[in-house]
């Protein structure tokens, strides 16, 4: 799931300051989960928007706010609501803002910083696992990954700021370097961390990301 | 055209033998370090580069050390050249992409630097810049494999340079990192990806590092043990606490607790001196790197006590 965090209110009002009137809109999958775009957030930001003086003229929680044709469909069956706001708040995730985005020609504002993609540990809890770089290697890291895992993101072991097993930033974290060495012994698989890995590759997915899947044309 | 032509091309002069050339006739390199300064004033570097080269072999300068923008490591390397210093220059791969380190190889290289020490760099958030975008397109290995590619008259991009460069190629390594497993892992694949000599992270127990020698010698390099001058039982308590891979045993912290007040930096130069001694007598190691780290100007005191005159070797 894509983690969100709430941007402080104040720098909300600020986005909003030109704007009597604001409609919002939530995501009923990662936002609801990171509880930034829920059903509790947007009642609790009507709440706070209308003691600030300003008329929310109402609310959308599609199903996935990254999903273009869905938030689109919603913005039309909200047509009246979304016509009488000055601009637009959205609640989820950056993607989810730029659905917002092409389904209407209103003003936009993020409610969220969009912070990465997330496994959830427990509930509000989210660590990061995958920073989809394009170019997976897990396979030769005992499922552990570096990329994201290591402060440094670095592919051929770990670096000098490992100290018992917890990294330099902070030591809190875990160094993925130290965990993949324990993961590939247990394996008896240490061969793979000898082995010296090329410069990555960046280029798998050029920037900004576009994927077609390709349809059987064969028919039945 | 040859290297020679090039520097000659260039008016670079070497005064003083390279790193490799003092390594492989056998004596025992010593070497200092040069800290940049924060912004253009370059007095204080040139007067510890004029006060330290005809005192030690080389000179490393280090790369905006812990994540702290400073003067430039090759500009200063150049400044040491100039002054008939040897530099060995420090590339961390944490504020450029390989097409930038490539590039500063190749400055590097016509401007007649003959070593450079291949780091992976500290982290962002540890220095100044914390706001920083880090790069780390490269690490320590791939940045050793990048200067032996481009030594093939290669670019990492697969293309053909219109000619090779050289480089003696220094590497880093920790004898007390916990684990100390996985750090040999990549001390080997160091060696592998073309590192010629190691220098130590700071060192103390000189038992444990005579052991991690044991393993060292096995490999083809060379290696030099990496003493950084203890100014007081505070600083070598911190060190404990927030360096990762450095460990000052609790004798040398009681030794720098009794000392007098103000006098802790002539118990840490002290004890620099016994263990150079020691490295040196028992064959420890082909050398020292001192670091000093701001107090370079005590580093002709700590070569005194140690009974090293690099000129007598």
């Amino acid at each position: 799931m894509i983690v969100t965090r709430k941007k402080p209110f104040e720098a909300i009002l600020k986005e909003l300051e030109d704007a009597g009137s604001v409609f919002l809109i939530g995501c009923a999958d990662c936002a609801t989960v990171a509880e930034t775009g829920g059903e509790d957030q947007i009642k609790e930001m009507t709440e706070k928007l209308t003691a600030e003086g300003k008329e929310v003229t109402g609310n959308v929680i599609p199903e996935t706010g990254c999903h273009e044709l869905d938030v689109k469909k919603e913005f039309r069956a909200h047509k009246e609501e979304v016509g009488r706001a000055d601009a637009i708040l959205c609640m989820s995730c950056g993607a989810g803002c730029q659905s917002a985005r092409d389904a209407t020609e209103k003003p936009v504002y993020p409610a969220n910083d969009s912070i990465f993609l997330g496994n959830v540990m427990r509930v509000g809890q989210f660590e990061e696992k995958c920073r989809l770089c394009g170019d997976c290697v897990l396979d030769l890291t005992g499922g552990i990954c570096p990329v994201t895992r290591c402060h440094k993101g670095i592919l051929n072991g770990p670096c000098g700021g490992t100290n018992e097993g917890k990294c330099e930033v902070d030591p809190e974290k875990d160094c993925a370097w130290t965990l993949i060495y324990q993961q590939l012994e247990r394996e008896g698989k240490l061969d793979r961390m000898r082995a010296i890995q090329a410069p990555k590759n960046w280029g798998p997915v050029l920037k900004p990301g576009r994927h077609v899947l390709e349809r059987d044309k064969g028919g039945e | 055209m040859s290297v020679e032509t090039v520097w000659k091309e260039l008016c670079v002069e070497h005064a003083k033998p390279s790193i490799q050339e003092v390594l492989e006739s056998g004596k025992f390199l010593v070497s200092g370090e040069i800290g940049p300064p924060k912004g253009p004033d370059i007095e204080e570097v040139i007067h510890h580069v004029d006060l330290l080269k005809d005192r030690v072999h080389a000179m490393n300068i280090t790369d905006n050390q812990s994540s702290v923008m400073r003067y430039p490591s090759l500009a200063t390397a150049l400044i040491i050249l100039e002054r008939g210093g040897e530099p060995n220059l420090q590339m961390t791969c944490r504020d450029r992409n390989r097409m930038a380190l490539e590039n500063e190889a190749l400055f590097a290289y016509t401007r007649g630097v003959r070593s450079v020490l291949c780091l992976t760099g500290d982290s962002v958030p540890v220095g100044d810049h914390k706001d920083a975008k880090s790069v780390f397109d490269l690490e320590s290995v791939q940045l050793l494999k990048m200067l032996k590619t481009m030594e093939e008259g290669m670019d990492l991009g697969g293309n053909e340079m219109n000619a090779p460069v050289k480089f003696y190629k220094g590497a880093i390594v920790t004898p007390e990192a916990d684990p100390i497993e996985p750090q040999l892992i990549k001390f080997e694949k160091k060696v592998e990806a073309g590192a010629e000599w190691f220098q130590t992270q700071a060192i103390y127990d000189m038992d444990n590092f005579a052991k991690f020698m044991k393993t060292a010698r096995q490999y083809p390099i060379k290696l030099q043990a990496g003493l950084v001058l203890l100014t007081g039982a505070g600083m070598a308590k911190y060190m404990n606490k927030n360096v990762p891979g450095v460990f000052v045993p609790d004798d040398l912290i009681e030794e720098l607790s009794a000392a007098e007040k103000g006098k802790a930096i002539d118990v840490g130069i002290k004890i620099m001196a016994r263990h150079i001694k020691r490295i040196r007598e028992e064959n420890l190691a082909d050398g020292v790197h001192i670091m000093a780290i701001g107090k370079e100007d005590v580093v002709p005191r700590i070569l005194e006590e140690a009974e090293l005159d690099i000129n007598a070797l």
